[in-house]
Parts: structure tokens; C-alpha cells; sequence
């Protein structure tokens, strides 16, 4: 069994660096933006974990084909933590974006962004995935029908963008269009750097939630062999897959 | 092929026999026409807004079926059945879809009608041959949509609420096509041509679903 604590201080070390090194771009390289000023910097965190976010979760999708395809459960399990994790990524670039929306639109929501529109209708797609697993008891199953629901959600992250996108005006700053970019170059700079901060930030995380989940289920494999099964408390009824 | 044809022949016949939803389905839209006339407090509405109580009357109405779609098949041990029989699965899902979607074409039937007299100020004749075009494309998202989702959720212990709960999100985007493509046709001053946009952005979305549908569908029914 691969314990996922491999590599994982050299990956911490990574990442605290690169957050670092982009928070000091951040606040120091970068130029103040000419119509907003300071609030802008908010962009450097608001956009990589909104994009980060929607990766992890179509990422959890792809783990998820992975677990169907192979009847191994520990798929199923990477992909949790991944829609998991993506899902926390997700109400961080909501809270971020909102602050950003009050302070250079005025207002806390705007309906006439599909952006953020699409976004939060992700979100409210995934926000089902916990309470869907929870009200399957049985844990093979579970595992199958969130993997099915996974899926589904993965093809509809960018599905719900095109359609949402073709519905309303642009208010939000495009960032990567299939043109390439329209930052200058500093920006450009610090707010890649903050994505690749982001990312391993996103890929730490996932990589010590496998470690804890799987560090507990040996521990629990250990014990019941130490000490038999009558022991072991049963396992209770949870969302998380327990393999 | 066989397999799906007798399976929506069995549904058929039983909604036949029962008629548990499509009247349900069709006096919920009636009620909720009768509830946004005197929640909007208007008379007679057109246009976008139109379009948008009609979407959501349809939506709401369609849900109603997909909560039923497999309660049958669960209560009587039609799944187990039909898992035993040595037939392809995906016929299941395209029997289900089928009969959904029949069901919410009988539903569009009496609720269509029963919108353009209560609420829709503008006439309907002139706008029909493109409404029915759009609600086609609408009922193929919802039917392919909604039986996945019924799938799903009726094995769980709330399906009731799950399957809503799961199914509304996922539909969000078909229904904003259904209800920018149907706006411009309950225009005050007779239908605007159809924007194909919207009408290609359906069919996208009810491919798309479909293809993915027919990918997991089988590992719904594994036990």
C-alpha cells in the first residue's frame, strides 16, 4: 500500500516558497493597477484558486473514470479528496471574489457576470457530491455512484461555462483567452506565479489529506489484526470513503 | 434495441394503467400558472418573463416524473429483475429516457395550452412550430438528464431530496437555453425570428449528456 507521505516535506518546503515568492510579487513587484489600485491585488489569489478549483474538480472526475475502470476503491478515495479539497478551494475564490466584486463594482453579487454565475452554479452542483455520499450506506456503492456523480460533474464544469458564457455580457477581466493573455508583463509574471503557488498549495493539501485518510485506515487494519474484530468500534456511517 | 422497446412498452402500459404521473405532472404545472398569476400579480405576461415562468413550470412539473421514474423498478424488484435477464443495460437507459420523455411531451400537451389561456398575453399560434422545436431539444436534456439522476438518487436512503437536489444544478444550463431560445418568441409584438444559438447550445448539452450517460449508466446498475 503507497502511504502518500513520500516526498511530502520537499512538496510542503515547495510550495511555502513559491507562496511566499508570489505573495512578495505580489505586493512588491507588481504594478498598481492604473483604474483600481491596491484592491486589485486581490486578483493574485481570487483567480489561480477559482482555476485551481474548477481543475481539481474535473480533475476528481478524471480519478473517478480511473476508479470505474479499475474497481479499485483507493480511486474513489483520491477522487473525494479531490472534489473535496477543490470544494474548499471554491468558497475561498467565492469569498475573494465577492470582496473584489464590493470593492470595484460596489456591490457584494452581480448577476451580469457569467463568470461568476457559472462558477457559483458549479459550486452548487458539488456542494451536493458530500450529501449525495452520505445518504448512501453501503460503502461499495457509495464509492460507484459518487465515481458516476463525479463524472457527470466533470463534463459539466465546462459545459455549464460555454452555456453560461453565451447567456450574458462581459464584466469580468478576461484573463487567458485563447489569444493569449492580456496582462502586461509584471503582472503576467506575479499572477503565475501565484497560479503555480496555488496548484502545489492544492496538490499539498490533497497529497496530506491521502496520507492522513490512509495513515488511519492501516491504523485501523493494524489494530483489528492485533486485537481482533470485536475491539474495533464499527465503523460509522460517513461520507468519506473508508475502503 | 428489442430490450428498450419492451421495457418502455411495460412503462407505457403501466402509467397507462395507474396514470400516477402524468396527471400529477400536468395539474402541478395548471396550480403553478394559477400561483405566478397571483404571485406576479399580473394578468397576462410576455416575453422573457414568459418564457422564464414557463421554463420553470416545465422544469418543476418535469422533476415530479424523474422522482417517480424508478420507484417502480425499486419497490418491485424490477431492477434485480432486469439484471438477471441477459440483455444489454443500456437499454434501460434509453427505455427510461424514452418514457421520460413522452411523459413530459403529454405534459407540454396540457400545460402549453393551459399557459397560452391563462397567462400569455400574446397569441401562441404564430410562435408554435419554433416552441416546439426549443421544448424538443429541453424535453431530450431533461429526459437523459433525469433519468441519470433518478438513477442515482433512488438508491439512496433521501431520495426524495436528492434527486432534485442533484438534478436542478445540472439542469441550470439547459434551462437558460430553453428560456433565452422561448423569449423572444412570446414577444408582445408577435415571435421574433429563433435564435439559433441557443438552439445549438441545447443540442450540445443534450449530446454531451447523452454520450456520458450512456458511458456510466451501466456501472449504476452493478450489484
Amino acid at each position: 500500500m503507497p502511504t502518500y507521505g513520500k516526498g511530502l516535506r520537499g512538496l510542503s518546503i515547495l510550495t511555502l516558497v513559491t507562496i511566499t515568492a508570489a505573495l512578495v510579487l505580489v505586493f512588491f513587484y507588481a504594478p498598481l493597477d492604473a483604474s483600481q489600485g491596491f484592491i486589485q491585488k486581490i486578483f493574485y489569489i481570487h483567480v489561480p484558486l477559482a482555476i485551481v478549483s474548477l481543475c481539481g474538480f474535473v480533475f476528481g472526475g478524471l480519478l473517478a473514470v480511473m476508479h470505474l475502470r479499475t474497481g479499485d476503491r483507493r480511486w474513489d478515495m483520491r477522487s473525494y479528496v479531490a472534489i473535496h479539497m477543490a470544494l474548499i478551494f471554491g468558497v475561498a475564490a467565492l469569498v475573494a471574489g465577492s470582496i473584489w466584486a464590493k470593492a470595484s463594482w460596489g456591490h457584494w453579487w452581480v448577476w451580469n457576470d457569467p463568470t461568476l454565475v457559472s462558477y457559483l452554479i458549479v459550486l452548487l452542483m458539488f456542494a451536493t457530491y458530500t450529501p449525495f455520499r452520505f445518504s448512501i450506506e453501503d460503502p461499495e456503492r457509495q464509492a460507484r455512484y459518487a465515481s458516476v456523480f463525479a463524472i457527470l460533474g466533470g463534463a459539466f464544469v465546462p459545459l455549464n461555462f460555454i452555456a453560461v458564457r453565451a447567456a450574458q455580457g462581459f464584466v469580468h477581466p478576461r484573463v487567458l483567452t485563447l489569444t493569449g493573455s492580456n496582462l502586461p508583463g509584471p503582472m503576467l509574471l506575479t499572477f503565475l506565479v501565484s497560479l503555480l503557488g496555488i496548484t502545489l498549495l492544492y496538490v499539498t493539501l490533497w497529497k496530506y489529506e491521502m496520507a492522513a485518510k490512509n495513515a488511519r485506515i492501516q491504523m485501523r487494519m493494524l489494530r483489528r489484526r492485533l486485537f481482533g474484530d470485536d475491539d474495533i468500534s464499527p465503523l460509522q456511517r460517513s461520507a468519506a470513503p473508508t475502503l | 434495441m428489442k430490450t428498450a422497446l419492451t421495457v418502455l412498452r411495460k412503462d407505457l402500459l403501466l402509467e397507462l394503467r395507474t396514470l400516477e404521473t402524468i396527471p400529477a405532472m400536468a395539474l402541478f404545472s395548471i396550480t403553478t400558472f394559477v400561483i405566478f398569476h397571483f404571485g406576479l400579480n399580473r394578468p397576462t405576461i410576455d416575453g422573457q418573463l414568459a418564457a422564464g415562468v414557463l421554463t420553470v413550470t416545465l422544469l418543476f412539473a418535469g422533476i415530479l416524473g424523474v422522482n417517480r421514474l424508478f420507484v417502480a423498478e425499486r419497490e418491485q424488484g424490477g431492477m434485480d429483475a432486469f439484471l438477471l435477464a441477459p440483455v444489454d443495460r443500456s437499454a434501460l437507459l434509453l427505455a427510461k429516457a424514452s418514457a421520460l420523455f413522452l411523459f413530459l411531451a403529454a405534459l407540454e400537451v396540457v400545460a402549453v395550452p393551459a399557459f397560452s389561456l391563462l397567462l400569455l398575453g400574446p397569441s401562441l399560434g404564430p410562435a408554435l412550430p419554433s416552441l416546439i422545436a426549443v421544448l424538443v431539444l429541453a424535453d431530450l436534456g431533461i429526459a437523459v438528464i433525469g433519468t441519470l439522476v433518478s438513477a442515482l438518487a433512488v438508491q439512496t436512503r433521501a431520495r426524495d431530496v436528492i434527486g432534485p437536489v442533484i438534478g436542478l444544478p445540472l439542469l441550470i444550463p439547459a434551462l437558460i437555453a430553453t428560456a433565452r431560445a422561448i423569449g423572444p418568441l412570446l414577444g408582445s409584438r408577435g415571435p421574433a425570428p429563433l435564435p439559433g444559438k441557443w438552439l445549438l447550445i441545447l443540442a450540445l448539452y443534450d449530446l454531451v449528456f447523452a454520450l456520458v450517460a450512456y458511458a456510466v449508466f451501466d456501472f449504476l446498475l452493478e450489484d
